[in-house]
């Protein structure tokens, strides 16, 4: 039996091609193998070895990666297709409703239900149904507590499902759980027809 | 830490008494507790008693090693041949179906091949095995090499085995006569060589194999005495 091969070093000088332990099936030097016992050693030191070389490649890689995927974040947000402008769309009459009450539509066809408020004689606000919290149909509702009474505060949109409380006119969240504002639908008194003429997504 | 490169593993299946402690106090171990990773191989169990114990021979360049396509059977510089690695088995059975020894098994409950190695917990701290340190008649030795020639006179060890065309260099040696012995062993010399009684089976109605009075006769490896 051949003596004990030296111990290898674990220390970063540790050499990258010593195979001394394990001797390939045909006898051959290290050198003359096919790269994939260099890349795959059966050895444990140099299986768990990282030369310097392969570390500096992994870490310039993924830099360069992540830095590719932040311009193409930003090119995404500049250049990205705009959306078309949505048709208007019929949705009430104005007399239909009256001053604080809400009827819900979809708009455009086929999206979540979108609530329509009155707050005025012509005034008209409507949001996306949804509560950003955990998407609970909204309600336009009095609140009540903080020492005012539900009939000196204005009309606010409630969410009943965890207490949530956003604005009547401008959809932001003012108490409870939601932290996003209502994606918000615009809309037009034209004659005495209400239209929706397009969503406003929130901005992040 | 390494196991010493001065104590080596001897097996001697001559003195092996097939009393099964090896394989009860290797599945003692709480690494693979209940499973035992040495196999007691019964040679010809119908005409002789004779064991052979298994353990892994950590060969120089390891068949399950070189076959494992997940890269997950690693050798220590000692020249140890380590269980698959836990999160790389990926429970194929290639190292199974192609050790020589038969060393390999898997686990399918665990999905994991689990194979001997040689205790490392113990022996890389100068301990002896469990096998070998339970081991009555000392078929399974580990210490040096003087010991073993002091304590074994007529026996020497021989880490050469012959696969087909492959020659294998293990670090755990086999004892094998002084004098006659061979110097190296063919792993599959015995593969096509009928056992002793196989004729019996190639026409279990011919008259010569009936000795005469109905019973096969199974002890009689001639059947012309039959």
């Amino acid at each position: 039996m051949s003596p004990e091969p030296p111990l290898i070093s674990r220390g970063a000088s540790a050499p990258q091609d010593a195979d001394r332990s394990t001797v390939p099936p045909d006898g051959r030097p290290l050198a003359e193998q096919p790269k994939w016992r260099r890349d795959f050693p059966i050895d444990w030191p140099q299986d768990e070895y990282v030369s310097r070389r392969d570390l500096v490649k992994f870490i310039c890689l993924t830099s360069v990666a992540f830095v590719v995927g932040q311009f193409w974040i930003v090119g995404k947000s500049l250049f990205g297709r705009r959306e078309a402008a949505l048709p208007a769309l019929a949705i009430a009459d104005v007399d239909e409703l009256p001053i604080g009450g809400a009827k819900t539509f979809r708009y455009p066809e086929g999206s979540t239900p979108r609530l329509l408020v009155r707050t005025g004689a012509a005034t008209f606000v409507a949001y996306d149904q949804q509560c950003t919290h955990l998407l609970c149909p909204i309600v336009p509702a009095h609140r009540e507590g903080m020492g005012v009474a539900a009939s000196e505060r204005g009309l606010e949109l409630h969410c009943p499902c965890h207490n949530g409380w956003f604005d009547l006119e401008t959809g932001r969240p003012l108490a409870g759980p939601p932290r996003r504002p209502l994606p918000r639908v615009s809309v037009e008194v034209r004659g005495s027809i209400v239209y929706a003429t397009g969503v406003e997504e929130p901005a992040a | 830490m390494p196991v010493p490169a001065t104590l080596e593993f001897f097996i001697d299946p001559a003195r092996c008494i097939g009393c099964q402690a090896c394989v009860q106090a290797c599945a003692e171990c709480d690494t693979h507790r209940g499973q035992s990773m040495i196999q007691l191989d019964y040679v010809d169990r119908a005409h002789s008693t004779q064991t052979v114990p298994v353990v892994c021979m950590h060969c120089d360049s390891p068949t399950c090693a070189e076959v494992c396509p997940a890269d997950a059977i690693k050798r220590t510089e000692d020249g140890v041949v380590h269980s698959a690695r836990k999160p790389r088995c990926i429970a194929c059975n290639n190292c199974v179906l192609a050790c020589p020894f038969g060393v390999p098994k898997m686990n399918t409950e665990m999905q994991l091949m689990m194979k001997c190695n040689m205790c490392y917990d113990r022996t890389s701290v100068g301990l002896k095995p469990m096998c070998a340190s339970v081991c009555p008649s000392q078929a399974l030795a580990f210490g040096t090499r003087e010991e073993m020639a002091r304590l074994r006179p007529s026996a020497r060890p021989v880490n050469t085995f012959q696969f087909g065309a492959q020659t294998i260099t293990t670090k755990v040696n086999m004892m094998v006569p002084a004098d006659d012995g061979p110097d190296w062993v063919d792993v599959t010399a015995a593969m096509h060589e009928p056992t002793i009684g196989h004729q019996m089976l190639d026409d279990i109605f011919d008259d010569d194999v009936f000795g005469g009075d109905g019973f096969i006769d199974l002890l009689n490896d001639d059947p012309a005495d039959a």
